[in-house]
């Protein structure tokens, strides 16, 4: 039995993988939910405005790579984000002014707002594949790792190994940067209070004088920037590609209902849950049991629940047994 | 202007445009157009049933249309030689086990709510019951997979005339419609766009993987044909006589004549269905339908079962839209899992019943015909424009290159520009649902 | 009465085609509590919403503090120092109680914390529960909550739909007793009451309407004093 080598071949395939993956559908949970909760609808189009963000980000990107900027070892899109967002801003202020502003003050069932969701899903899909085409794009430069693989086996000596990407890092550092100045903006400033009792009870929040219109926009600027880091950290962690992003829905709509829609600090929890199931299913244990069963116990099959490309299979089944028990999210009433 | 008068005169314009095709183009690219035309208006008539009748928001389409292609599969592909034997029993009896398991819990489930007993008995029996399947299924999928894997390697179909997979397409839909009715129907309706999602996804990732069943992203090519080959054609001395008398080519005259007779059946089916939906909606079962959809709360005030009511149109639209399907694979006599992308064969759809107008079946097909042509025709029309525009930029730069690669995408943007428009300027569609 | 401090004078109109207030005219003097009562259907409620801009009124006017206020959306008159709390959803209930006072305060740019220091003097309960969640408290805690969250502006008026519905006999004579208390300050108040006959002992004004017009108008003295009015209003 080998406790310390099943805990890093664990922490290399499982724990670092799914806390990254998580990060990234929390990010773009957390638009989703906020669009809820304030709009209320389910914004189909919100895989395509990450496409959009992430398409952005990587023009700015090359952009700069041109230009010779570098901020090496770090990756070059991290400081081509502000470009990325500031895009995907105005693309989705643009989008709310001419699409769904006229809706806003006659009554119209969410349904017509989810299927005009749809059309604004089609034409930023369209717009992403006619900007950078439909081909998988890798857009990271700088150092690839903070360790390798084999740095780790040196220092360690162990036969397993775990490597530790930039990306990753990256991912994890501005996941807890932005869900913790969201949480602050949402919970101790005038505006993000203000947003929270629009989408707590609209008629009390027009009582009190609060303008609907800028709730509004601050919640479409939030999901456009939300959406677009999370785009932009999935690209450097995996890679950039039109379709991917948008099968990224599913799961990031499972993450934030399983936060409860429209409660934006559940959509964190939200995706750990959605992440962790996907990669524990579709994970073989096999090396992982190995090291901790006894000689002769050695499992002969693959110890997989599911087969890899039954991923979106997880997050879908996670989110039916949600709302099938608990529709209104397994995180209610805790937070905001 | 009367409502009859403008629907004739819609339908002649996409007639039009059709023919235009057949003038400027080719008379093979228009039949092209009228079959996937005639295809799409069942799939926009299996999504109104839903839509427009009930309210049902299923943007899971294309998972039932795939179900119907597996089923021109099973039904009409000739059995694997050896693979019921090496492993196909075994496979049938492991997913009869894994349904049963999944019964079992269920039911536990609703007797043991609650206690911890009952949730540790849950999982025992969902962990075991899963090890236990797995250890049934998996050598069983392998045998299977063994037979002839470059060309077989999985358990085959039943050898059966390739129309009866229709219904049956319709059938595999329809279970599979009943089986997520029973679940999801309950729910908001956001909510059961969301998990409708989800299920076509998965349904795909199903035919994806699941080599033994349908060879995965290896394809099934050659499904049986209920038409001639074209080749027979033009060996056949009947039909080059007749095509010499009218002085046409025989190659693309035994084409044309193929796409013709698919064009002939597909009518039929079209026909048949709308028939089949305009008799339901009058009858008292579709007053009741109409009733509900107009006043949910008081239909249910008034005793009416909406839940029940809701799953019957929902399974009646899944399997429209699974004898689309079983008619799509067979036109092209092949079944690739890797070619159902979502925004074809769901939001396409979802475009089409939204211009033809909800609650409309003659709006289905007509938005069926013009979506499609549109679907079609943007891309030429997007990448000549382009040409047109860059014509001054100099051969082979990289950026006229990208500009005109990429302008095949604007039908994307068309689309969605469409949909949104019709949403907002007549949510009633171009031929209004009564 | 000649030129009261509010008064919603003539008031007719409805939802749809028909209309539900019938020339009826409600009005309240400066620190005064003025309550409408009426059976189910009266247009209580409709009426009160006519005076907060709630509702388009085809005929009549309001008037606040002698200046026309009829065109003014409902957020305008808030901010001419009018605060309606509604009859249900009336405080924010994911919110904690100071969030709700705070919310309540929006419009205020200057520095609220005296106003809040009042509403918790007014009501010391919810200075004991100011970080709960305003939706885990009673019914009756509730309807603090809801009034101070519209005390917050500093309100001249505070509008009342039905304060007292659906909390035990017990909790609604506290709430008529802060009523009373917020009325000392200075505020006018004008509320909607199912239950007549305690709200007509707390009015100074009552208005007893029927299908949208005015029945009987009085002092809520004159109003409990009066057969007629107790035999068919007040069960007697």
């Amino acid at each position: 039995m080998d406790i310390l080598n099943a805990l890093v071949a664990f922490a290399n395939f499982v724990l670092l993988p799914g806390m990254t993956y998580g990060c990234q559908l929390a990010l773009g949970a957390l638009g989703a939910t906020l669009v809820y909760g304030i709009l209320r609808f389910s914004n189909f189009a919100h895989g395509d405005t990450m496409a959009f963000g992430t398409m952005a980000t990587i023009l700015a990107t090359w952009g700069l790579q041109a230009a010779g900027v570098s901020i090496a070892p770090l990756p070059t899109p991290l400081i081509a984000l502000p470009f990325g967002f500031a895009a995907t801003v105005l693309m989705v202020l643009a989008t709310d002014r001419l699409v769904y502003r006229p809706y806003r003050n006659r009554k119209v069932a969410s349904i017509t707002l989810v299927m005009t969701s749809l059309g604004v899903m089609f034409v930023m899909g369209g717009l992403v594949r006619i900007f950078i085409g439909v081909d998988d794009r890798q857009f990271a430069d700088g150092a690839r790792f903070v360790f390798t693989a084999a740095q780790f086996r040196t220092w360690t000596g162990l036969g397993e190994t775990v490597a530790l990407r930039t990306a990753q890092v990256i991912t994890i550092v501005a996941t807890a940067v932005a869900v913790g100045w969201l949480h602050w903006f949402l919970t101790r400033t005038r505006t993000g209070k203000s947003m929270r009792a629009f989408s707590d009870n609209e008629n009390l929040a027009l009582l009190s004088g609060i303008n609907p219109e800028r709730v509004v926009m601050i919640v479409w600027v939030l999901s456009a920037m939300l959406a677009t880091l999370a785009g932009v950290l999935y690209g450097l962690d995996k890679s950039f590609r039109p379709i991917t992003y948008f099968q990224l829905l599913l799961p990031v709509f499972a993450a934030a209902v399983v936060g409860g829609l429209g409660n934006p600090l559940g959509a964190v929890p939200g995706g750990f849950v959605i992440a962790f199931s996907e990669v524990l299913f579709t994970y073989s244990f096999k090396k992982v049991a190995s090291y901790l069963l006894p000689q002769g116990w050695q499992p002969e099959g693959l110890l997989q629940f599911l087969a890899t490309d039954y991923k979106i299979a997880v997050s879908f089944a996670v989110l039916v047994l949600v709302l099938l028990f608990r529709p209104t999210g397994i995180f209610r009433g805790k937070t905001a | 202007m009367s409502q009859t008068t403008r629907n004739a005169l819609l339908f002649l314009l996409v007639g039009a445009l059709i023919v235009l095709t057949g003038l400027t183009q080719s008379w093979n690219a228009a039949l092209t157009i009228v079959n996937m035309g005639l295809l799409s208006a069942i799939m926009a008539l299996g999504v109104n049933i839903q839509w427009g009748y009930a309210g049902l928001y299923n943007v899971g389409t294309m998972g039932f249309i795939a179900l119907g292609g597996l089923a021109t599969v099973l039904v009409a592909m000739d059995p694997v030689p050896g693979a019921w034997q090496a492993g196909g029993l075994r496979i049938l009896a492991a997913l009869i086990f894994g349904g049963a398991v999944i019964a079992a819990a269920a039911l536990l489930y609703r007797r043991l709510a609650g206690s911890l007993s009952g949730v540790l008995a849950l999982a025992v029996l969902l962990v075991a019951g899963f090890v236990f399947y797995r250890w049934v299924l998996d050598p069983a999928v392998a045998a299977v997979e063994a037979i002839n894997p470059a060309l077989q390697g999985n358990i085959g179909g039943l050898g059966l005339p390739v129309l009866l997979s229709w219904p049956v397409g319709g059938l595999l839909a329809a279970g599979a419609g009943w089986l997520i009715g029973k679940t999801a129907l309950g729910l908001r309706s956001d909510y059961l766009a969301i998990a409708t999602l989800g299920i076509a996804e998965i349904v795909i990732a199903v035919m994806k993987n699941e080599e033994w069943l349908d060879r995965g992203v290896k394809n099934i090519v050659d499904i049986p044909r209920p038409v001639p080959y074209e080749i027979d054609l033009q060996a056949n001395e009947t039909f080059l006589s007749l095509v010499s008398a009218l002085g046409a080519n025989p190659a693309s005259a035994s084409a044309i004549a193929v796409k013709l007779l698919y064009a002939a059946m597909f009518l039929v089916v079209l026909l048949a269905l709308i028939w089949l939906s305009n008799a339901a909606l009058h009858s008292p079962w579709g007053r009741m339908m109409r009733a509900i959809r107009d006043n949910e709360v008081a239909a249910a005030a008034m005793g009416k079962d909406v839940t029940r009511r809701h799953l019957q149109i929902f399974v009646l639209g899944c399997a429209v839209l699974g004898i689309a399907g079983a008619m799509l694979a067979t036109m092209e006599s092949q079944l690739t899992p890797g070619a159902f992308q979502p925004m074809r064969y769901t939001f396409l759809i979802w475009v089409m019943v939204v211009v033809g107008g909800s609650g409309s079946n003659l709006g289905s097909v007509l938005g069926g015909f013009l979506i499609w042509y549109l679907w079609v025709q943007v891309e030429p029309w997007g990448t000549g424009l382009m040409r047109l525009a860059t014509a001054g930029m100099a051969d082979g730069s990289p950026l006229k290159h990208h500009l005109v690669e990429s302008a095949a995408h604007m039908r994307l943007v068309v689309m969605g520009a469409i949909l949104i428009l019709m949403l907002r300027f007549r949510p009633q569609g171009l031929i209004p649902g009564k | 009465m000649s030129n009261p401090f509010l008064i919603g004078e003539a008031m007719r109109g409805g939802y749809g085609a028909a209309d539900i207030l019938n020339g009826c005219t409600i009005a309240v003097e400066k620190g005064e509590i003025a309550v409408i009562v009426g059976p189910n259907g009266a247009g209580k409620s409709t009426a009160m919403k006519a005076v907060f801009g709630m509702l388009r009124l085809r005929q009549g006017s309001v008037r606040l503090g002698g200046e026309d206020i009829t065109r003014l959306q409902p957020q305008e008159r808030v901010a001419r120092g009018m605060a309606f709390v509604p009859q249900t959803e009336n405080v924010f209930a994911s919110m904690t109680v100071e969030e709700n006072l705070e919310m309540g305060a929006f419009l205020r740019r200057d520095d609220f914390r005296s106003t809040m220091e009042q509403v918790y003097a007014l009501f010391p309960v919810l200075r004991d529960k100011r970080r709960q969640a305003a939706g885990e408290l009673s019914g009756g805690q509730r309807q603090q909550v809801a009034v101070g969250r519209a005390l917050m502006t500093e309100p001249s008026v505070l509008l009342l739909d039905e304060p007292t519905a659906g909390v035990s006999p017990i909790v609604m004579d506290e709430l008529f007793d802060r009523i009373i208390d917020v009325a000392r300050t200075g505020v006018t108040v004008l509320m909607v009451e199912q239950n007549a006959r305690q709200a007509l002992e707390i009015a100074d004004r009552g208005y007893v309407l029927v299908q949208g017009a005015n029945r009987f108008t009085g002092t809520g003295r004159e109003l409990l004093a009066d057969p007629e009015v107790r035999s068919t209003f007040l069960g007697g």
